[in-house]
Parts: structure tokens; sequence; C-alpha cells
């Protein structure tokens, strides 16, 4: 389709093409064209099938609100054509519809379902019988829904960064109140955050008119440093924070002040049939004209109640759009009506619009006047027109859920026929539209005043600078008002100087076409049935008939719906109210509020030779970790034969120094660490102050006023938490390092190690010189190292603490001064094994937030004796008079069935009784070991417990000790 | 220009100054330990019991992404406004 030519305000650029493509054909577009108007310019009029009917829809308010245009973007459902910029090269597809837009199968539900689709159909019908509840499920989860998510689509396809932006003043909507406000007060000195959902800010400027207006405030908007953001919907407003959405970019604008000035939404007209393709609202149809040089229609029929629609009629006309004739639904004419008939176009007072005509599209309408009641009466006294376009204004409606959600109140104000603002919160003001204030001459000084009277909140020496200037402003506003009603200040009032026929006054829909929502296919029957089923308040209807619930989120249907709830219970609009408004807005993709992982992945510095030496890597909470090198068992039992190295600098590490360090860790942990000499480790347990374990760990004494404390992988940064809440509370002679990152760490295990550990130091390893349970300070590999000789895997062992730096050094000198000994590296699962074999349990793995040590089988760690309190003892002193009713143990089962991890435990009567933790296949032993918690009375060697897991039984016999090395022979060897 | 508090969540740190609450974990209210050994009433009434007040309540902040430090803040829970934030026994 030709375009209009060259219009003054036009957006595109006609000498820039660019093509894209809509279900697989080739779009031809200008740049700064949206998809929406692309399409329509290359002869499209359906854009969507409708959510439950599969009705066609066409181009509605081209602005954003209304569903009737999504579409999927690359793959990318929910994207609105009417928005959506048109991009060189994008692939572009219809949702909802099979196989075809202008081919939909399940328009069927149309023709032949919709009496029996009703508001709580689904709820009602599906209920019976139960069985056949997942057939029912499955065909309504493909039918529901618009759109499909790309499965393959990776995770980190969004790359959305967060952005905090803490400012003076948020101003929220960028049309000419928005730009005054945001002007004045950036004028000021204050620092000024504009979000405007629009291409550019401008607001109805841009396509009324104004578009030279609005270009000049920008840019004096951004000359006085106003952070202008375009494209950019705020999605709420939670306690002061407004997360504003900006392709991939969510700010989270913190401002002290907030000026609202959202505008209005331009209401649709409820009447039969009024969803054809060709049926748009006024703004829509002079958007299409005046930004992208299109003309919506051939001949129109317009029907409005307020002024915009005459003014639309004007605009279409000089477009090349043959007016048909224009239906004023107000009973006396306004002014803009002379003008009109100056023009030869025909108005008809007091009529309406009462039904749309056409199969694809309109191509007939039907007026009637107000007074004839009924649709016979109406066909009788109206009259039928033809035309291809029916252009609706049913006025506008203040767009005021953000505001809401900062806490204004909204109170229906009879005069204008509307829900105005009444009351606003403290630091939030109201401009333009949004206050009732959108008329050209009323719009700039309102904008202004509120820009101004932020500034003044802000400092109150700004408020004398422009006190007259806002005592002026405020006389202009007041005079071109009428006086506001008691109490309710700032009143708001439509800017229209006749008042809109009140929602009784226009003829009631009773047809079961008439749309109320767009987004969900709600007819005015279904308003009517819900009122008469009971649900007969705005929250009760919305819920059961889901009125407001759509993609449009109330922005077409709010004021229609309370209108006819109102119809229906015989209550006045007030009694009716409004639903709630709630977050989001504006429709945002969930990728968008996740933003992108921002906790970095943490690898150890040795992370590089796991990868060369073939390691399987998986995530173990933070970390990248070496889970095997491909053959964990043969590595378990390379550590029993010869020797095995495995990174362990994924431990927690801390630095515990000062005089107090040790009364510090004494009143920590459930054991004494103040006694251990310098140069000694032990074993600890954390547990909270209700006996619940919280982590465990060595610590070992570097001299007096030093210990070094490891703590398990994922539990470092808790336990750094832990230690410095108590630090702070206490107050004790203490200094906490965290040194996780800066040291790196191996476990040089197995019985040959201490021959290949002697090749790389200088320290004696002599078994009585470097005892089990020894820390010692020396050099291996020729850098500076803390040696810990512990035995977590179960046999003679060094875990050897350096700076991470030196990781791979360290790590290729060993593995280099064993290869004698036939060393092998081990990875994660290998370590389990082996732990698994010692009963050494894993804190989050064998235990939950309810275990406590000594249900754990760490009383050994506990010394309730020890005189000095520490956390947990006084719980864990009662927990030791009332044992708990089961206990954790080893198991055994011969080779075989490995149950899973959280497999139940049954006790005697076949109840469950507890549930596996840990099992593992041992190559070493030859069978199946685990531990599992069971009733107290089964814990002991010996007693046979039943594991169930997934239809599986088996018998498994109870082992208190280690499996391996009970006497821990090995360990000290 | 700084003349009205406005019901907002941010914290000032009394190392780092004011930050974002996402930045901050919350450490609950603050309830005293008892000094001596408690009864089992009182220990559970210490463990598991909270005011919970709907007004000026004191309790513990971490600076997790910033200094790494507790400290302690006076906060209305109905409006989110910080009054006061200290070091314990600043308050």
């Amino acid at each position: 389709m030709a375009r209009l030519p060259p219009q003054p305000a036009e957006r595109i650029e006609r000498e820039r093409e660019i093509s894209f493509t809509f279900d697989g054909r080739v779009v031809r577009a200008f740049e700064g064209d949206t998809i929406g108007s692309a399409l329509f310019a290359a002869g499209r009029r359906t854009f969507s099938r409708s959510f439950k009917y599969h009705r066609r829809r066409g181009l509605l308010c081209c602005s954003g609100s209304c569903p009737n245009c999504l579409v999927a973007v690359d793959g990318a459902p929910g994207a609105r054509a009417c928005t959506e910029p048109a991009r060189d090269g994008i692939s572009v597809k219809h949702l909802n519809a099979t196989p075809s837009l202008e081919l939909d199968v399940m328009s069927l539900t149309d023709a032949v379902g919709g009496p029996f689709t009703p508001p709580g159909f689904y709820y009602r019908t599906f209920m019976r019988p139960r069985r056949l509840w997942p057939l029912y499920e499955w065909v309504l989860r493909h039918a529901a829904g618009l759109g499909r998510l790309e499965r393959s689509r990776s995770e980190r396809a969004w790359r959305t960064e967060y952005r905090r932006r803490h400012a003076d003043v948020l101003v929220v909507g960028g049309g000419h109140a928005g730009l005054a406000a945001a002007i004045a007060a950036a004028e000021l000195g204050a620092d000024v955050v504009l979000a405007d959902e629009g291409r550019e800010p401008g607001g109805r400027l841009l396509w009324e008119g104004g578009h030279e207006l609005a270009r000049a405030l920008a840019e004096r908007a951004r000359a006085a440093g106003v952070e202008v953001l375009r494209s950019a919907p705020a999605l709420a407003h939670f306690d002061g924070l407004v997360p504003v959405w900006q392709g991939d970019t969510l700010h989270q604008v913190r401002a002290r002040l907030h000026v609202y000035a959202t505008g209005a939404i331009e209401q649709p007209l409820v009447f039969e049939r009024n969803d054809l393709p060709g049926v748009m609202l006024s703004g829509g149809a002079r958007r299409l004209a005046a930004l992208y040089a299109l003309r919506p229609g051939e001949r129109a029929v317009i029907a409005t109640t307020c002024d915009r629609g005459l003014a639309a009629a004007l605009a279409l006309q000089e477009a090349g759009v043959e007016i048909a004739a224009v239906a004023d639904a107000r009973g006396a004419p306004s002014a803009a009506v002379a003008e009109l008939e100056a023009r030869g176009i025909e108005t008809l007072q007091g009529w309406t619009v009462t039904a749309a005509h056409g199969r694809r599209a309109v191509t007939r309408a039907t007026l009637a006047p107000l007074a004839s009641a009924g649709a016979r009466a109406a066909e009788a006294s109206g009259r039928t027109l033809e035309c291809d376009l029916i252009v609706v204004s049913g006025g506008d409606a203040p767009a005021s859920a953000l505001v809401a959600q900062a806490g204004a109140r909204a109170a229906y104000d009879g005069a204008s026929g509307q829900f105005v603002l009444a009351e606003l919160p403290r630091g939030v003001f109201a401009a333009g539209e949004l206050a009732g204030d959108g008329a050209p001459e009323r719009v700039a000084a309102s904008g202004e005043l509120a820009g101004l009277e932020a500034a003044a909140a802000l400092d109150a020496s700004l408020a004398d600078v422009s006190r007259e200037r806002m005592s002026l402003l405020r006389e202009q506003l007041a005079s071109a008002h009428e006086p506001a009603p008691a109490g309710a200040a700032p009143a708001a009032r439509a800017h229209d100087e006749l008042p809109a026929p009140a929602h009784d006054e226009l003829p009631a829909p009773n047809g079961a076409r008439a749309f109320v929502c767009y987004c969900e296919d709600v007819t005015a029957k279904d308003i009517g049935r819900g009122v008469r089923e009971g649900y007969d308040s705005i929250e009760l209807c919305k819920r059961f008939t889901t009125v407001t619930m759509g993609p449009c989120q109330g922005r077409m249907c709010q004021r229609s719906s309370v209108g006819l709830i109102a119809r229906e219970t015989g209550q006045e609009l007030d009694a009716v109210g409004t639903p709630t408004a709630r977050p989001p807005w504006a429709a945002v993709p969930l990728g968008v509020l996740a933003g992108r992982p921002i906790e970095p992945a943490k690898r150890s510095s040795i992370h590089g030779r796991h990868r060369e030496l073939g390691a399987r890597v998986q995530w173990a909470g933070d970390w990248r970790r070496a889970y095997d090198y491909g053959d964990p068992e043969g590595e378990a039992l390379a550590v029993h034969a010869s020797a095995g190295l495995i990174d362990v600098s994924t431990l927690g590490k801390l630095l515990v120094r000062g005089p107090d360090a040790g009364e510090f860790l004494d009143r920590l942990y459930t054991n004494r660490i103040s006694t251990l000499k310098p140069g000694r480790v032990r074993y600890g347990v954390l547990t909270s102050d209700a006996g619940r374990i919280i982590d465990d760990g060595t610590i070992g004494r570097l001299d007096e006023a030093t210990f070094y404390v490891t703590t398990t992988s994922s539990g470092a940064g808790a336990v750094e938490q832990w230690f410095s809440w108590w630090l702070a509370d206490w107050g004790l002679g203490v200094h906490l390092s965290d040194v996780t990152q800066a040291l790196a760490a191996v476990n040089l295990a197995g019985p040959r190690s201490r021959a290949i550990l002697s090749r790389l130091t200088d320290l004696d390893c002599a078994p009585e010189a470097f005892t089990y349970l020894d820390a010692r300070q020396g050099r291996v590999a020729g850098v500076g190292a803390l040696l810990l000789r512990i035995g977590f895997v179960g046999e003679l062992g060094y875990e050897i603490h350096f700076p991470a730096a030196y990781g791979e050094h360290v790590w290729d000198a060993i593995l280099a001064a064993g290869e004698p000994e036939e060393i092998r590296p081990f990875g994660l699962e290998p370590q389990r094994i082996l732990r698994l074999q010692k009963q050494h349990i894993l804190v989050g793995q064998d235990t939950d937030s309810e275990s406590t040590p000594l249900g754990a089988a760490l009383g050994w760690a506990v010394k309730l004796d020890k005189d000095e309190d520490f956390i947990g003892k006084w719980a864990l002193a009662h927990t030791a008079e009332h044992p708990a009713p089961s206990a954790l143990v080893g198991f055994t089962l011969p080779d075989g069935f490995v149950p899973t991890e959280g497999a139940v435990v049954l006790d005697g009567s076949g109840a469950v009784a507890g549930q596996v933790t840990s099992a593992r296949r041992s190559r070493q032993l030859g069978c199946v070991i685990g531990m599992a918690w069971v009733p107290a009375a089964l814990a002991g060697d010996g007693a046979s417990v039943t594991i169930a897991d997934n239809g599986t039984r088996v018998s498994a016999s109870v082992v208190t000790e280690p499996f391996h090395d009970p006497a821990g022979e090995l360990l000290r060897s | 220009m700084s003349s009205i508090r406005v019901v907002s969540f941010v914290l000032e740190c009394p190392f780092c100054g004011v930050r974002e609450v996402a930045d901050f974990a919350f450490g609950g209210e603050i309830t005293p330990r008892p000094r001596a050994t408690p009864s089992l009433r009182e220990l559970s009434e210490y463990n598991y019991f909270r005011r919970n007040v709907a007004g000026v309540q004191r309790e513990w902040w971490y600076h997790r992404s910033g200094c790494r430090s507790w400290f302690q803040a006076e906060r209305d829970t109905r409006t989110n406004e910080i009054r006061r934030v200290g070091l314990p026994g600043e308050l």
C-alpha cells in the first residue's frame, strides 16, 4: 500500500529501506517503521487471533497498550508489533493460530463454542471424571497460552544487566507534562531521570501536531542534565524503587522524589463485534497517519464520547480518509463540532455505534441514538453505513497504576465521569493528564509546577527561588479549573468542557460478541453472568472472568468492566471501585527481572590443569570442580594403593588472630580450641544456639595468637558471616581474615604420600617428627606452605595450603615427584567414596538443618563438660538428656544395588522412619556402603534396616564404625 | 539537597555509606543472648520467638556485598524508614 505524502511529524526515513519476514514472507519497511506499521502498509489487517475464541484481531491502539498485535520476534513471543521497531532481517511470526493467521482451525471455538465456554467453564467441566484430568490437562495446556518459548534458547541468551541509579527526582512519562517537570527540576539543579516508554519523548505531542515542540523540550531537558531513558517503561513502584526496563538493561531507579506524568489511556467502546479488524482507537488511527504516513482506512465512521474523536475526524480527513459520519454520544455539541460541519462532516449528536459488521474486517457500522433502548429499537431508529474503519474514543482513563502503587488513592469524580487522583503520598507528584491537567493550555503549567514542587521538597532554598513562579502557575491552573470539590485536593478534571455520558447512559451492549476484554475474550454478557453468579465485587468478578488480568493489564478494559459491574449491580461507580493495580505495569520478559547471574563462577588456580588432565568439571556450589578424571573408582583405589592428589582449594579458609582468638573459638565450637598447642590441628563442629550443625572443619594453631580455620567448601561465606557476627556482638580482641581465595590447597594422600612429600620439602616428614594432626610450616617445591596432617580420605595424608598464585606449580611438582609411585590425581567423586568409607560426614549432605552433632555421631566432638559457655551448649545439654528418635549411621549392602540418596528407611511396620543420605559402591571394600538416618532403636551395629527406593526394597545392616581402617591406624602411620 | 526523608529502602553502612538494601543481608531483630544458663522455655523463646513488631525495631544487618561488617539499625517495619544505624553498643 502506498504511503501518504510526507507528513510533517513522520518517523519513517523513506530513503532507508529495510526488510524482514512475517511468517516467512518478506515485508518491506522503512527505517523508523514498527513491525505493525510495516505490516499494515503491506496490507495486513489481521494481526493476531484472540486468546479464547481465536477471533481475528487488528491494530487497535497502536501504542503498545492492547493485546491485538502480539507477535514473536526472532523466537521470543510477546512483542507488540505496533511499538516493536522493524529491524532489518528479523523474523516475525504470528502467535496463537494454526496453521496460519488467515486459516485458524481453533476459530471453531468462536463459531460453535461460544455459548459453551462462558467464564468458569473450565473449572466446572473438567472436574469429572477425575481420571481423565491428565488428558484434559494435555489438551488445555496446548490450547492455552499465547506463543511458545523456544526450548533451545540458552539460559544466557538474555544478557540483562542491572543498573542502580540514585537520583533526586524520577519523572515517569515523557509527554509534555513530564518533560516540563523534568526541565523545571533539573534547571534548579536537581539530578533528574526521565523514563519514557516511547521511542522518543513527547507523548501525544508527537502525533498531534506538536512534534517540533516535543523535540525542543527534549533538547532542553538534555541540556539541563536530565538523563532521558527512551523506550524505557517503568514497571512498578516498590517502596521508592522503580524498575525501568530499557532493552538489555534493568535500571533500578531509586529517587528521593517521584513525578508521575503517565498520561491517560484512550478507552474503547463496548458494542457488538467491537473487535473486528478495522475498529481502531482514535489515537491509534492518528498515530498511523502522523508517524508512519499510513491511511488507516478509506472511509471511516467515528464514534466518540469526547473531543478526541472530533479532533481525529479532522486529522483523518486531512490524511485523505473519507468521514462517513461522526456519532458523538454527548447530548450537546461541543465547540469543535462547528469546525467539523464547516468541513462538511456530518455529526450525529447523542448517537453512538451499536454494531460493527463484516467477516474478516469492518465493512459496515450501525449507529443509533442513545435514547433508543435495546438492539431492536436501535436497528429501527439507527443507520447502517458502509465503511472500512470505525474510529472509536470512549474517553481517557488516567494511567494511574504506577502512582497507585506509590500510594496514591483514586476516587470517582461524578463531574468528569472518571476515577481521579484524590490523594498523593508525600514525595510523589502527579502532572498532566494523569492529574486531570491534560488540556493543551494547562499541561505545561501542570508539569512545570510538579517539577518546581519536587525541587522545593528537595531543598527549602529552592522553594524560595521559585515561590513566585509556583504561585503564578497555581493560579493559572486554578483559573482554568472549576472550583474543586471540598476535601478533594488535588482533584483532577476531565479536560473536555462537556461531561461525557455516564456509564449507564450508553446503550447496554447485550450481544454475545461485545468484548470488554480483548486479552481474554471476556464479553459484556460474561460480566453480567459473573455478577449474577454472585461475583459481584470488582475483585471477585476480575478473578472469575479474568477481565483486566490479560496482557493489557486493564488498560483497555478497566473502565468498561467497572461500568458494567456498576450497571449490573445497580451500584455507583465509586462503590464498585477499581481493582488493585499490581506490578508489573508493563509486560516484561522474566529474564529481564532475573538479570544475569552476578555471582562469579569460582575456579581454583589449578583449574586449567584439571582440564588438561581430562577432568569432568561440575558445579559444586559456586565452584567449578573436577568431579573425576574419568575413572572415579580407580582413582579412589590409587589412594589406597599408593598415592593420590586432589585440589581442595575450595575449602573455606579463615585466619583468626588476636589475644582473644582462643576464647573466641571456644565460644563458637562445641569442643575446646584454646587448649590446642601451637603446631596442632583439631576437628571442630559449629552449631547454632538451637544445637543444630552449621558447618565443620579443622582448626590449626599456628602460634599462640593465630588459628587457621578451614570450613566446608560451600560453607565458607556463611561461616565467615557467622564468625564476624558474634565478633561484632562480643567485641573480643580478634581479627578475622578470609583467605579462601588467596590460598590454594591440595591433599596429598595415600601410603606413599610421605615418600613423595619428602622429595619436595625440607621439613622432617618422619612419622615421629610430623605426626597425625600436626600443623607444620615449611617449603613445598620451594613455595612457603602450611601442611596439615589430617585424613579426610582415610589414608596417611597431608593437606598443603599455599599462595594461590603457585597453584599449578605445586600441583605439577607433586605429580612429577610421585611419578615413581604412579600417583594419580583424583576428583570430588572418588573423594566422596573415600570419605564415606571413613563415615566422615558431609555437612548438608548427611545432615540437614535439624541435625545435631549428638544425632550425627559427632558426640565425641561435643564437650558439654567444658566450663565456658559455647554457642549451642544449652540446647545440646537438653538434647543429651532427651535423645533424638533417630541417628545417623553407616550401612552396608551386598555389592550390586546402590540406593538413591534420599531413598527412605522403613521401620518394622513399614512406615517411613528415616532416609539414606549417601551411598556409593566401594571397590576397596567390595560392597555398597552408605549413611542413613535410622530410628534410634536400630542404630546399633548389626541391626538390619529396610531401605525402599522406588519400588525396590533391600535389607541393609548397620555399621557404626568406619568401614575402612576403623581404628585409624593408617591415619596415624 | 537533603531536607526530606523518603520512604525507601536503602541502608547506610557505618563504614561504606548509603547502599541499596540488596547489598546487605538481614540478620533479624536483635534478640539478646541469655547471660546465664536459660530455662528450656527461655532458650526456646530466644531461639524461636520473635516480637515481629509493626513499628520501630532494632535489627542486625550485614554488608554482604561491601565491607562484610555487621551493624545494627533502627527500622520502622511499616515504612522501611531507617532511623539510625550504628555498631553494636552505639544505638
